[in-house]
């Protein structure tokens, strides 16, 4: 038997997945480009939506605005996280472990958690603000706007560009430095010749998937921006708002965001590409001695900065057990009463949390795996195009996302809006092209020799597959899974699109309950929230023995 | 030209646990110096404590006279060169070579004047714009060994430096770096456990054990007459078979006796004597010798292999040049004598040498 030809089988799964990706990621993705250039009452082309929204300085503004916010998060994020991963390696920082995993957890929160805490921090009627205007008898106004965004955004991104430049100096053979050293560099000399150059592609490529997880991000803006419109806050506001909603040009909108989010991932898959260097450290380097002054400056640093980005989940932690006087006025009393509330007001919200999260998390690791399969093993037309396809939902922002599938699926013969299929489909494609990413890495250092050992032992293809291949990829994939699981559960800006009261989550509740000014249930389910997340990564690390992940 | 290193009763210690205790040696002005010693004896800590890599706890080490503990890495002018080349992946072959002379600010043009002239001397001229991911592993350890030297250090150090090359080009490498070290005549002072590599290589070899010392000497010292057991079962073949030393005879029991002249008057009783493959003889069962059964054989074109074990079932490999005479068979008891003038003898208890100085 001429084993050279594939079982038909594969063939099979692989038209299955491309038929499931057609229809709910392309087809909606087309539908929505369709009706950006169609003119509703006659059917014909038309362009006019996109000339109203660059003609008209109220909707370019806030795309500069956006741009700016963006910019300037990005910049701060990109600093402090090189920094604070440069500190971290390169010298010993007492409890270096717990300090790596409150960054983690900082980074995992859900950005507008962080915009609604320190409008408790330091809002107009913030514990701060009251505090700097009582001590110095000044009116402070709080932070909202240009000055609130970017705080958010930077204390909540700064993690992202930690993580991969934590790698990357891992990664960085110490023998590179010691061969400066013999060759006369000082440390100046060879941190900026030498460690600097090797990991800035990496800062470069983290601060692009920063950039387009900021200029996408619209709960921040909402919360905190007040007079500061960024352009997907408009984009949320012409889909959802009462005043007016004309879904051709929200549709307009949502090309046009999509297609900056284009530009900025194929920089960074080009940067990512070109100047990576191929590097694996046989001895990584060593945390360095420093002289008492430097060390403590150096702690007092790291120290700070983990603190105020943990600050949002503190106070929401310690707010949630408060009473309120006035809404957004916690006194000092302590009180179980939000969590009844919580409890009794909508039951639904954490069962279906956690059941979307669940099947949401199975959907994906069962095609995630067998789609990095079929790329990696079984090339052939039909995979590679469902590969290509895979890269799509990191490109569209998930509220776009939320507003194709709406569209998409609102009539028959697939009607799903309004009902749970919808949030799982939503939080399945946003999450499934990081899950085939690590599954073919995974792959990739499977020798293809393995699975064919089995088969001249005499198993299928299929079998080889499920008890070889399979059992072997399973720790890597159940440790990202974890990771994966932690992020759909944060996950708002689809599902902010897509719920009814029926299928709302823990992140569309906090949110919702922020805008009715309910802070005291937002804070207790954004504890519940977050208590998930750190028993998650627990979990993670101690399963995996790891110290360190990768998102 | 070359300085010579003094390295005095230095000791390196982690915590409590004592790597190397008292050590000392002296390398020679030009001197292509070898430490070679199984992995964990200590040889790599030593080089990284002459660049400065490693804490020096107690001795010191003089670089032309001078005192360099206290000396950081960075001021030491020693070169280096990596077992993993440690090229830097950012840099052109020529940027590689001339950073060393970038961090002493010599002026643009200069610098790659000099490394140009370097590239040239390691062949590796035509490769000068290249980027290092585009160099295979034997380029990489040029450009490596041109950016060490062109600094123009007092000394140059190597750490297993063609350890990750495959075994052709290591041979290719090992008499690159030998030709190189003539021509520019620099102390150098190289790791390595690979035997073979060190004799080939090296004007004096250091033999590393438990982080000491166990023989210093030129190759063909070491080999002939290695130090101790140790160093004479590390470097190359052995055989160890015990005898009785009878005031310079040695009485290997079963009737076969052998006048030493070699022997120290003050050798103990109880030996052993170490019998490199090449040193026995093998004689019809019916002549003096120590008795011997042949198990097998291997035919290697140049040299026929036997193995053999003696009456206590102790195995024995035996060489000899091959010649037109027909095989032994396996199964044949034969007889085993031994050239005197050539083996060593280790004393029973010490197992250091009781061969007599100079012979």
């Amino acid at each position: 038997m001429n084993k050279q030809k594939h079982s038909p089988i594969w063939t099979f799964l692989a038209l299955l997945v491309l038929a499931l990706f057609l229809i709910f990621v392309v087809y909606p993705l087309v539908l929505i480009l369709y009706k950006s250039v169609i003119n509703p009452s006659d059917g014909s082309f038309t362009l006019e939506n996109f000339t109203r929204f660059f003609t008209r300085k109220y909707y370019t503004n806030t795309l500069i605005n956006s741009f700016k916010v963006t910019i300037v998060a990005t910049l701060i994020s990109a600093t402090l996280g090189l920094l604070m991963a440069y500190i971290t390696r390169q010298y010993q920082i007492a409890g270096s472990k717990w300090l790596n995993i409150c960054i983690v957890v900082s980074y995992l929160s859900p950005p507008f958690i962080g915009a609604y805490a320190w409008i408790q921090l330091l809002g107009r009627n913030g514990v701060i603000t009251r505090f700097i205007n009582g001590l110095f008898g000044v009116t402070f106004e709080g932070i909202y706007g240009f000055a609130g965004i970017v705080l958010v955004f930077s204390l909540q991104s700064f993690p992202l560009v930690y993580m991969y430049v934590c790698g990357a100096l891992q990664n960085l053979d110490n023998s590179l430095n010691e061969a400066a050293e013999s060759l006369g560099a000082s440390n100046f000399q060879r941190v900026t010749g030498i460690i600097l150059p090797l990991v800035l592609p990496t800062v470069l490529a983290s601060s692009l998937l920063v950039f387009m997880r900021v200029f996408a991000d619209f709960g921040t803006p909402m919360l905190i921006g007040e007079g500061y419109r960024t352009y997907p806050v408009v984009l949320y506001n012409q889909f959802m708002g009462e005043v007016s909603n004309d879904n051709y040009f929200a549709a307009a909108l949502c090309v046009i965001i999509v297609a900056i989010t284009m530009v900025f991932f194929f920089l960074q898959r080009y940067i990512a590409r070109k100047h990576s260097y191929s590097m694996s450290a046989l001895k990584p380097m060593q945390p360095r001695a420093q002289r008492p002054l430097p060390r403590f400056l150096c702690h007092l640093f790291v120290y700070l900065v983990v603190l105020v980005a943990l600050l949002p989940q503190l106070t929401v932690i310690v707010t949630s057990f408060l009473k309120e006087s006035t809404p957004g006025i916690f006194t000092n009393e302590f009180t179980l009463v939000n969590y009844q509330t919580i409890f009794s007001k909508n039951p639904r919200v954490i069962p279906n949390t956690y059941l979307f999260g669940l099947i949401a998390i199975a959907l994906v690791i069962v095609f995630g795996v067998l789609i990095a399969y079929l790329a990696v093993r079984r090339r052939s037309i039909i995979t590679s195009t469902v590969d290509t396809l895979t890269m799509l939902p990191y490109i569209i922002p998930g509220s776009v996302l939320g507003i194709c599938l709406l569209y998409g699926f609102a009539k028959p013969p697939l009607a799903l809006t309004g009902t749970a299929a919808i949030i799982i489909i939503a939080l399945t494609i946003r999450r499934m092209p990081y899950t085939i990413r690590s599954s073919t890495a995974i792959i990739s250092q499977i020798s293809p020799s393995i699975e064919e050992a089995a088969v001249s032992l005499g198993a299928s293809e299929l079998r080889s597959f499920r008890e070889v291949t399979l059992p072997m990829m399973m720790p890597g994939v159940i440790s990202g899974a974890i990771m994966s699981w932690v992020t759909v559960i944060s996950e708002l800006s689809s599902s902010i699109m897509l719920y009814r009261a029926s299928t709302q989550t823990l992140t569309v509740a906090v949110y919702t309950e922020v805008i009715r000014d309910c802070f005291g249930n937002a804070a207790a389910y954004s504890t519940v929230l977050t208590i998930t997340s750190v028993l998650s990564l627990l979990l993670f690390f101690k399963l995996t023995g790891r110290r360190d992940i990768s998102v | 030209m070359g300085v010579a290193i003094q390295i005095d009763n230095v000791t390196k210690a982690y915590g409590k646990n004592i790597v190397i205790q008292g050590l000392s040696a002296e390398i020679q002005p030009g001197e292509f110096f070898t430490l070679l010693g199984p992995s964990g004896c200590g040889k790599t800590t030593l080089l990284r404590m002459i660049i400065g890599f490693n804490s020096i706890e107690g001795g010191e080490i003089r670089v032309d006279g001078k005192v360099i503990n206290q000396i950081p890495t960075n001021r030491r002018n020693m070169g280096m060169v990596f077992q993993n080349y440690a090229v830097f992946p950012h840099m052109s072959v020529r940027d590689n070579v001339a950073y060393g002379l970038k961090t002493r600010h010599v002026p643009k043009a200069e610098r790659y004047k000099r490394a140009d002239e370097i590239l040239k001397l390691v062949k590796i001229d035509d490769y000068a714009d290249r980027m290092p991911t585009q160099l295979s592993g034997g380029q990489q350890q040029r450009v490596a060994l041109a950016r060490a030297i062109v600094i123009q250090p007092e000394v140059l150090l190597m750490d297993e430096p063609l350890s990750n090359l495959d075994a052709k080009l290591r041979v290719e490498m090992r008499n690159v770096i030998k030709r190189i070290q003539r021509q520019v005549g620099i102390t150098t002072v190289y790791v390595t456990h690979d035997q073979e590599e060190a004799l080939a290589i090296s004007d004096r070899i250091a033999v590393m054990h438990g982080g000491v010392i166990q023989q210093i000497g030129t190759p063909k010292h070491i080999y002939q007459r290695p130090a101790n057991e140790f160093v004479s079962s590390f470097i190359g073949l052995s055989n160890f078979v015990d005898a009785e030393n009878q005031n310079g005879t040695l009485d290997f029991g079963c009737g076969y006796r052998v006048q030493m002249s070699t022997l120290r008057p003050d050798a103990g009783r109880k030996v052993c004597v170490a019998v490199r493959p090449e040193e026995f003889l093998i004689r019809s069962a019916e002549e003096p010798g120590i008795p011997a059964t042949v198990r097998s054989s291997v035919f290697l074109g140049m040299t026929q292999h036997y193995f053999l074990t003696l009456g206590d079932e102790k195995e024995i490999e035996v060489v000899v040049p091959s010649d037109r005479s027909d095989l032994i068979p396996d199964g044949e008891k034969v007889s085993l004598q031994i050239v005197a003038d050539k083996v060593n003898v280790f004393d029973g208890e010490s197992r250091a040498t009781v061969i007599r100085e100079g012979v």
